[in-house]
Order: C-alpha cells, then sequence, then structure tokens
C-alpha cells in the first residue's frame, strides 16, 4: 500500500510540470472541503465493520479465560465475578490428543508445502523454458486441472488411497494435496516475464539446467515463490475434508479433523472448546502478523487461480 | 536426471554465444538458447503426481459411476446409465441441490457487496491500514474447524453470544441452529464472515491499480467525491467484480465443511443446510453406495465446469 502511494506521489516526467501541481493540490483541497463529515463517516463505518469481525474471535478468547461454570450464566457476562483463568489451556494442553494432532498438523503442513513448491516450481520452470515434444499438450492438461474440484475425487481417491495400502499413513494424507494446478499456471506466469539474458550468460559459463534453476532463476522469483508457499500452507494447515476422510486413527488425525472429532467429549465445556479453537487457528495468525505484506500482495497474484 | 545437464539443442561455439549476448537485438534467438533439451525431466515429477492423484481418481470415478459397486458389497456389476438415470429421480439430489443454490445466492450478495465496502472504506486511506486489513482479513486464515466452532458457541441458543445480545434489546431469541427457517442463514452468516477477507483483498489491490491521474483530472473537471466514485471507480472495477463474482459463486457450490461440521454431519434443522457435497459424502461413506455417489459427484462437476466455460465465455465477450 505504502509503496503504491509514495509511487504515486512522484512527478511524472511525461506531462508539464506546473500544471499537474496545481491539479493534485486542487484534488487535495476538494478532497479537504468534502472531508470533515466524509472522514467521520468512513471512519465510523470502518469501526462498526471492525468491530463486527473482530467480536467473535473476542468472545472466543474471553469465553476459553472463563471457567467452565461461569460460560453459561444468563445475562451473559463479560467479565466473570471469579476473574479469567488459563485453567482452559491448561486443561486443552495437558491433553495428549492434541499435542499429538499439532505436531501431526506440523509435520503434513510442512512437507505439503515443501513438496508442492518443490513439483511446482519445477514443473513450471519445465513449461516454460524448456522445449520437448508433448509441452503444450501437457501443459494444457495441468490447466484444465484447475477446473476440476478436489471435493468431487473423494470417492474414487478413497478407494484408491486405500487401495495402495495408504489408508491412515502421513502419505495418505500428503500425497493427493501435492497437486495444485493453479500454481503452476501463476508461477509459469511468472518465470515466462523473467528477461532470459541472466540465464544464457550462466549456460555460456557451462552451468547445468538445474544449477540455472537453483542458483539464478530461483533467487529472482523470491517474492513469488513466498507468496505461493505461504498459500500453500495456508491451505495445508486447514484442510478438512481429505485428512478427515483418509484418517481414522486418533493418533494420525490433524488438529482440524481432531478438533471437530473430540467436541462431543468435551461435552458442554465451552471454555475448553474455545481454547482448543483458538489455539489450532494460532499459528496462522502469527503469519499473518509476520508476512501481512506478502499475504496481501499475495492474494492479488494468487487470485486469479486460487480457491 | 543426467539429461537435465545434457548440453544445448545447437552447440553454439563459445565466441558465437558471447556476441549473441552483447546483441541486443538477438533476445528472441537468446530466447532458444535457453531451450533444453531435457526439460521433460523437470516437468515429469509434477506430472506423474497429477497423473496419479488426479487423472487416475476423474477416470476412476467416471469408471465407478456405471457401476452400482458398493463398499460392503463383495461383487459389482456393469449398470451402464442405471445410476445417472436413478439422480434424475431422486427428490434427494433435486433438494441438496436446490439447497446448493440457495446457499450460493445468499452468500454470493454479501460476499461481493460487503467485500467491495470493506475495500472503497480502507482505501480512503484512514490511519491503521494495518489494523482494518487485520480485523477484515483475519478470520479467512483460520481453520473451518476454528471458525465452526466459535459460530457454533455464538449462535448456541440459551448462553450464545448472539441470542444474549438479543435478549438484551428485548428481542425473542432465534434459534440459529435449531430453526428450519434460520438453519441456512447460520451457515451464510458463518461463511460471509468467514471468507469476506479474501474477496476485499482482490478489489483494495484492483482500487490500488486505479491510476491517480483518472482521479486527479476528474477533480479537475469538479468531480466529487459520490460523483468519482459512480463514474469512475465502480466502472473501473468491472473487470475484477467479475472475478470476485465467478471465484466466489464456484467457492459457494462447493460448501460442504462449515455445513457439515455445524450441524455435526446432520444437515441442519429439517436438513435445510445439507448441501448436495454432503449428500455425495452420505451416499459413499455412510450408505457405502460407491458408484451411485460417483455420479451424483459428476453431475455436479458438469455443473462447475459449465459456470466456468459461462464466466469464460462472458469474459471474452466483454473483452471484444
Amino acid at each position: 500500500m505504502a509503496t503504491v502511494t509514495e509511487g504515486r506521489d512522484v512527478a511524472r516526467p511525461d506531462g508539464a510540470p506546473p500544471k499537474q501541481r496545481r491539479s493534485r493540490e486542487g484534488a487535495v483541497s476538494q478532497a479537504q472541503r468534502a472531508s470533515i463529515v466524509t472522514r467521520a463517516a468512513i471512519a465510523t463505518a470502518l469501526t462498526v465493520l471492525a468491530v463486527l469481525w473482530l467480536a467473535p474471535l473476542a468472545w472466543a478468547l474471553v469465553t476459553s479465560l472463563k471457567r467452565e461454570a461461569d460460560t453459561t450464566t444468563v445475562p451473559l457476562e463479560v467479565v466473570p465475578e471469579a476473574g479469567f483463568t488459563l485453567e482452559a489451556y491448561t486443561r486443552v494442553l495437558s491433553n495428549d490428543n492434541i499435542i499429538t494432532w499439532f505436531v501431526n498438523s506440523t509435520v503434513v503442513t510442512v512437507v505439503v508445502t515443501v513438496l508442492t513448491l518443490a513439483l511446482s516450481t519445477t514443473a513450471a520452470y519445465g513449461f516454460s523454458r524448456t522445449k520437448f515434444r508433448g509441452r503444450k499438450v501437457l501443459f494444457a492438461l495441468t490447466i484444465a486441472g484447475i477446473m476440476v474440484p478436489p471435493q468431487i475425487l473423494i470417492v474414487p481417491l478413497y478407494e484408491q488411497v486405500t487401495a495402495m495400502g495408504l489408508a491412515d499413513t502421513y502419505a495418505g494424507i500428503i500425497l493427493p494435496q501435492l497437486v495444485v494446478p493453479a500454481m503452476v499456471f501463476i508461477l509459469k506466469k511468472f518465470f515466462d516475464g523473467i528477461p532470459s539474458e541472466l540465464e544464457e550468460a550462466a549456460r555460456v559459463d557451462g552451468a547445468s539446467a538445474l544449477r540455472i534453476f537453483w542458483q539464478v532463476v530461483m533467487p529472482l522469483s523470491r517474492s513469488i515463490v513466498a507468496a505461493v508457499g505461504i498459500f500453500v500452507f495456508i491451505g495445508a494447515w486447514n484442510n478438512f475434508l481429505w485428512p478427515f476422510i483418509i484418517i481414522s486413527d486418533p493418533d494420525l488425525m490433524t488438529l482440524p479433523v481432531g478438533l471437530v472429532q473430540v467436541r462431543s467429549s468435551f461435552g458442554i465445556q465451552y471454555a475448553q472448546v474455545m481454547a482448543s479453537a483458538l489455539l489450532a487457528g494460532l499459528p496462522l495468525i502469527i503469519i499473518f502478523m509476520l508476512f501481512q505484506r506478502q499475504i496481501v500482495r499475495g492474494v492479488a497474484t494468487t487470485g486469479l487461480g486460487g480457491q | 536426471m543426467s539429461a537435465v545437464g545434457s548440453t544445448p539443442q545447437s552447440t553454439v561455439p563459445a565466441p558465437a554465444a558471447e556476441v549473441d549476448r552483447d546483441a541486443p537485438g538477438r533476445r528472441r534467438e537468446g530466447r532458444s538458447l535457453t531451450s533444453i533439451r531435457g526439460g521433460l525431466w523437470f516437468v515429469a515429477p509434477f506430472l506423474v503426481v497429477y497423473a496419479l492423484f488426479t487423472l487416475v481418481p476423474i477416470l476412476y470415478g467416471l469408471f465407478l459411476s456405471f457401476f452400482d459397486t458398493s463398499l460392503v458389497g463383495t461383487s459389482s456389476s456393469f449398470v451402464g446409465f442405471d445410476n445417472y438415470a436413478r439422480l434424475l429421480g431422486d427428490a434427494q439430489v433435486w433438494r441438496t441441490l436446490g439447497i446448493t443454490l440457495l446457499f450460493t445466492l445468499l452468500s454470493t450478495v454479501p460476499l461481493v457487496a460487503v467485500s467491495l465496502v470493506m475495500a472503497l472504506l480502507v482505501h480512503s486511506g484512514t490511519r491503521g491500514q494495518w489494523f482494518w486489513r487485520f480485523a477484515y482479513f483475519a478470520p479467512f486464515l483460520l481453520p473451518v474447524a476454528t471458525v465452526t466452532l466459535i459460530w457454533q458457541w455464538l449462535f448456541q441458543g440459551d448462553f450464545g453470544l448472539l441470542n444474549g445480545l438479543l435478549r438484551g434489546l428485548g428481542l425473542p431469541a432465534v434459534g440459529w441452529l435449531s430453526d428450519p427457517d434460520w438453519g441456512l442463514w447460520s451457515v451464510v452468516i458463518l461463511t460471509v464472515w468467514w471468507t469476506v477477507g479474501f474477496n476485499f483483498l482482490l478489489y483494495l489491490a484492483a482500487l490500488q491499480g486505479i491510476p491517480q491521474t483518472v482521479y486527479e483530472a476528474a477533480a479537475i473537471d469538479g468531480a466529487g467525491g459520490w460523483r468519482r466514485l459512480l463514474s469512475i471507480t465502480l466502472p473501473l472495477l468491472k473487470v475484477t467484480t467479475g472475478l470476485v463474482l465467478t471465484l466466489q459463486v464456484l467457492a459457494s457450490l462447493k460448501l460442504f465443511d462449515q455445513a457439515y461440521i455445524l450441524y455435526v454431519g446432520s444437515g441442519g434443522p429439517g436438513g435445510v443446510a445439507q448441501p448436495i457435497l454432503q449428500y455425495v459424502y452420505d451416499t459413499g461413506f455412510v450408505n457405502y453406495r460407491l458408484g451411485y455417489a460417483s455420479a451424483i459427484s459428476y453431475m455436479f462437476f458438469a455443473l462447475i465446469i459449465v459456470v466456468s466455460l459461462a464466466q469464460a465465455w462472458i469474459s471474452s465477450r466483454r473483452r471484444s
């Protein structure tokens, strides 16, 4: 955002400078005249929406900090008389299952992200920069895959993965998640736009294709690879349907699947349910706080092939 | 892997390559120099996994849809188009498809409109950009299990926040999860809250892409804020709206996770929140009728493809 605005304010070399300056001041004063009322209205609307969008999270947090008995009061209390407590969190974190699911989710998500990036970047580079018989047909086949919703494949995929002996294994959760044709498409478009001079220079120096890819092209593509990587990571961490179908062993469940299964065993212990739900979302909130800029840009670039 | 490192197609002598690099007008030829014969090795790993876990299941699913295969049965026989014929007369198919389409309509309208309003407001440049973006987008990052468990608690009849607020205002409580009139709306509300942030960021990026000069020109002509919004900003967002709308319709049609978790697989009060994908799931994994479940999947797949192609056709017609 900041960079875009700065870019706009830089005087443009093409137009006549004095005229442009006047026009910009005109725009500002115009905006100022309308400002006070409009700005107050905009700020109010922004705040109302922010309250609506944050309230569910805030209420979940407040609930998770109460004693179980204080969660079900009528009328509702924001601050319970007995005060807040971390009891729900200590209970949840002392539950071995939840720790196991957290570890499973982490392993699955990291492996899916690394392997998806490896498969997608090499494929995109191959489609963008190399020639081989059938390249166009194979690329068209890849693009067609963007239209296939993974949900329609659950029945045959379940049969197939089970027949391969991969039900209730990490491999069974991971392998079907590695194919994201949309990401190959996005990366290929990016590689197409990289001028080939650098690669040529490296070739002349005798570098192999794999080395050129790794040492010349990948460093130039850091931002797009990061954007794709963050999205794959979010998708894998949040994936529910496939792990839900292929895993029945509680020791192999991922966090989203485990939470849904365990919900009933918590009974009406809302503080613990909220604590576990928030803990499952926490890694992603932290990632957003660290990488907001990349994520915001990533949505814009990956939006085309997204979902 | 040795093929990857093989020599270029044309064995160009070193001096010629030097010249080529220095001559600016010869970039296209340079491009072909970069082409590698062993390129298939780059795409092979992806294609193998793609074939195994997308293409094979597509074909296998199609194959299954012509058999009366069931997960428990030992034998399965070829039944031709029987599964497809049966789904045309299956009231559950039409009911769940209707629910899916209704949900798509009810969710797409607010998901596009609210995200546009959010983006316009944030783009006004009010202080606290980071905070607004966080507030509107953060829910999108949460796992569906987290989102649904939180809303299940908010919707809770006796102690939930929503009914608590309604009672505080002197209004009657609503059976968010128990009243058939509200069952689907609860899924809509949850979904709008959860996913509006994605559309919001698409709109925000589009707004930031509009050159400032356009507004400057309009300001000289004396166009006020509303005027500029209506006659410049909104028309320039048409392409983005088309994109957001399509992505949203496709995403809404695929409703399953949140509806399934919210109602613990029951389909909601009176089954009013059972989407078609849940019917596929129930048919395949609860009733073990794999062949029939595959046939329903394929009917739904056809619908998705029709929507995708219709969008491509509309956008290409608009461009020309």
